[in-house]
């Protein structure tokens, strides 16, 4: 395998797994729990571009927009989903107290219930799904044949991590956002309003998750009720090996599980390929036992989410 | 007039009581001291006081109005600055962040010259992490992010702790600047004599309840304070 070709597969399946790992950072930096949902609100997102039927041939709903209302519309729905999980479920187990357990089964019910309100709509068979036709096709870089839509997802994923990024440093709300997450009492204490923090960190997850919906659908065009449940794994086991608590950790957490799974895929001989799922977790469990605090933390950390 | 008017405080940690019928006034630019041993119950009150924590029973009044069942950002906004506890600067953001955080739209900017004025070292350590800043630093980090919301009553939990004399003084003299200007000040102080120095007033706490109050200048005579806030078997 080309090293060009390797580079361009490992940053396109890793900036997806860092912005999960990011949106799943910024909602454990506030609330001190993982959001396992947040794989599923991806599948909600990649549900909405079709009419929930239970016909194997759905009809496009987003799909069928315009290119620039289409990425708009996913993005949209899927932040506002994400705010409802927070509205509707969090925000009133939160209110009694409850501690980061308790608010992580919360999540996986969230995530249970989107899925069987998936599956009860439009059953468990996989459909297909064409979006963003235009970037299906293979462009020369560098010398290489490759698929466009793994340029336009690293392209895409740099721009978004910027951009929160500069909203976390540069804006009055993202300075609160890090301050809730570095100590939220105090951050209260200095008046930074709990309810709405937290409210803003699930809208930019939710807006991240998104928009992953939009590169992964594009890539594969297919739906499965499910679908999002490996990208959430993927998303949480980034934000552990980053080192939880560190934002530029679990973005860079992220990259790294997906260069180490794409050079599994290609370095493994061809009979246990099937197998690069138990490689690559298993390397995660050894990154672990070798540096339990995160592969990305130096000293003090820098900026903890 | 009170500022500041506290009747029949409680304080739980389940079954635990850490603050019993605390009755505390904090009069308009006055500095009030509330000292005592470790466990008192001191930054407990401060704690209620300041929304951080529900009291179990007792009533908080703040200009006459009720603000026992406030939540702490609320409190934030209508002039209750709680400086507490280990100072609690946000150490893995810069100084300025951490100002910035503390800035609310309409009060002062982050960089308001009086704070500057009363503590020129923050001017310096802009860019650096509050982290790396040493003790003294940090407190005064720590009263300057209070100070930016232009709060009416100030509570600081034990601000010398930890600090060397030179910083104490920077410290305290800050405090009492910020009393010549009107704001009113409740300070926690396990030093009984850095307390006499700074108070107006005093209530000394044991275990949960006020053993004894009165001004600075007549506890300062009084022989009875040191043996209250030894305890009774110790001072005999």
């Amino acid at each position: 395998m080309n090293l060009v070709q390797l580079l361009v597969d490992s940053l396109a399946l890793g900036s997806q797994y860092s912005l999960v790992a990011l949106g799943i950072g910024l909602i454990f930096g506030v609330m001190r729990m993982i959001n396992f949902a947040q794989g599923d609100l991806i599948t909600f997102g990649a549900y909405m571009l079709v009419v929930p039927t239970v016909s194997d041939v759905a009809p496009p709903m987003i799909a069928a927009l315009p290119t620039p209302l289409l990425i708009a519309a996913t993005i949209a729905v899927v932040a506002l989903a994400a705010l409802l999980t927070e509205r509707l479920a969090f925000r009133s187990v939160r209110r009694k107290g409850a501690d980061g357990p308790t608010l992580l089964i919360t999540s996986f019910a969230i995530g249970y219930f989107i899925q069987s309100v998936i599956l009860f709509l439009n059953t468990g068979r996989p459909k297909s799904v064409s979006i963003l036709p235009e970037l299906s096709q293979q462009i020369v870089f560098a010398g290489v044949r490759v698929a466009l839509v793994d340029l336009v997802t690293i392209i895409a994923s740099l721009g978004l991590l910027l951009t929160v990024g500069l909203f976390l440093n540069r804006t009055r709300g993202g300075i609160a956002l890090r301050a809730a997450a570095e100590d939220f009492l105090m951050a209260r204490l200095i008046g930074v309003k709990a309810d709405r923090v937290i409210a803003v960190a699930f809208l930019v997850s939710g807006a991240l998750a998104g928009a992953v919906t939009l590169m992964f659908v594009a890539k594969t065009g297919v739906l499965d009720f499910r679908m999002g449940v490996p990208l959430a794994i993927a998303g949480f086991v980034a934000t552990v090996i980053g080192g939880m608590g560190s934002l530029t950790g679990a973005v860079l957490g992220g990259f790294a599980l997906g260069l180490a799974s794409t050079l599994l895929q290609s370095l493994l001989p061809p009979d246990l390929r099937p197998a690069r799922d138990a490689f690559l977790y298993g390397l995660v469990i050894l990154v672990l036992l070798v540096r339990p605090q995160g592969l990305f933390v130096f000293g003090p950390g820098r900026e903890r989410v | 007039m009170n500022l500041l008017s506290v009747k029949g405080l409680s304080v739980r940690y389940g079954p635990i009581i850490a603050v019993r019928h605390l009755d505390l006034d904090v009069d308009v630019g006055e500095i009030v001291c509330l000292v005592g041993p470790n466990g008192a119950g001191k930054s407990s009150s401060t704690l209620a006081i300041a929304g951080a924590l529900l009291p179990s029973a007792g009533t908080i009044h703040l200009d006459g109005k009720d603000i026992a069942r406030q939540p702490a950002e609320r409190l934030a906004m209508a002039g209750v600055s709680l400086v507490p506890e280990g100072r609690r600067i946000f150490g893995r953001m810069t100084v300025q962040d951490n100002l910035i955080a503390a800035c609310l739209p309409g009060r002062r900017p982050f960089d308001d010259p009086e704070i500057f004025s009363l503590f020129p070292i923050l001017r310096e350590r802009m860019g650096q992490f509050a982290g790396l800043l040493s003790g003294g630093e940090q407190q005064q980090l720590a009263i300057a992010r209070a100070m930016l919301r232009k709060p009416r009553l100030m509570i600081v939990d034990e601000p010398s702790l930890g600090l060397s004399p030179r910083f104490v003084d920077i410290v305290f003299g800050a405090l009492r600047q910020l009393r010549n200007q009107g704001v009113s000040l409740l300070v926690v102080e396990q030093s009984a004599r850095r307390a006499l120095g700074l108070a107006d007033r005093i209530y000394l706490m044991r275990s949960g309840e006020v053993v004894m109050t009165g001004r600075s200048g007549s506890l300062a005579q009084d022989p009875e304070f040191e043996a209250a806030y030894f305890g009774k078997e110790a001072a005999r």
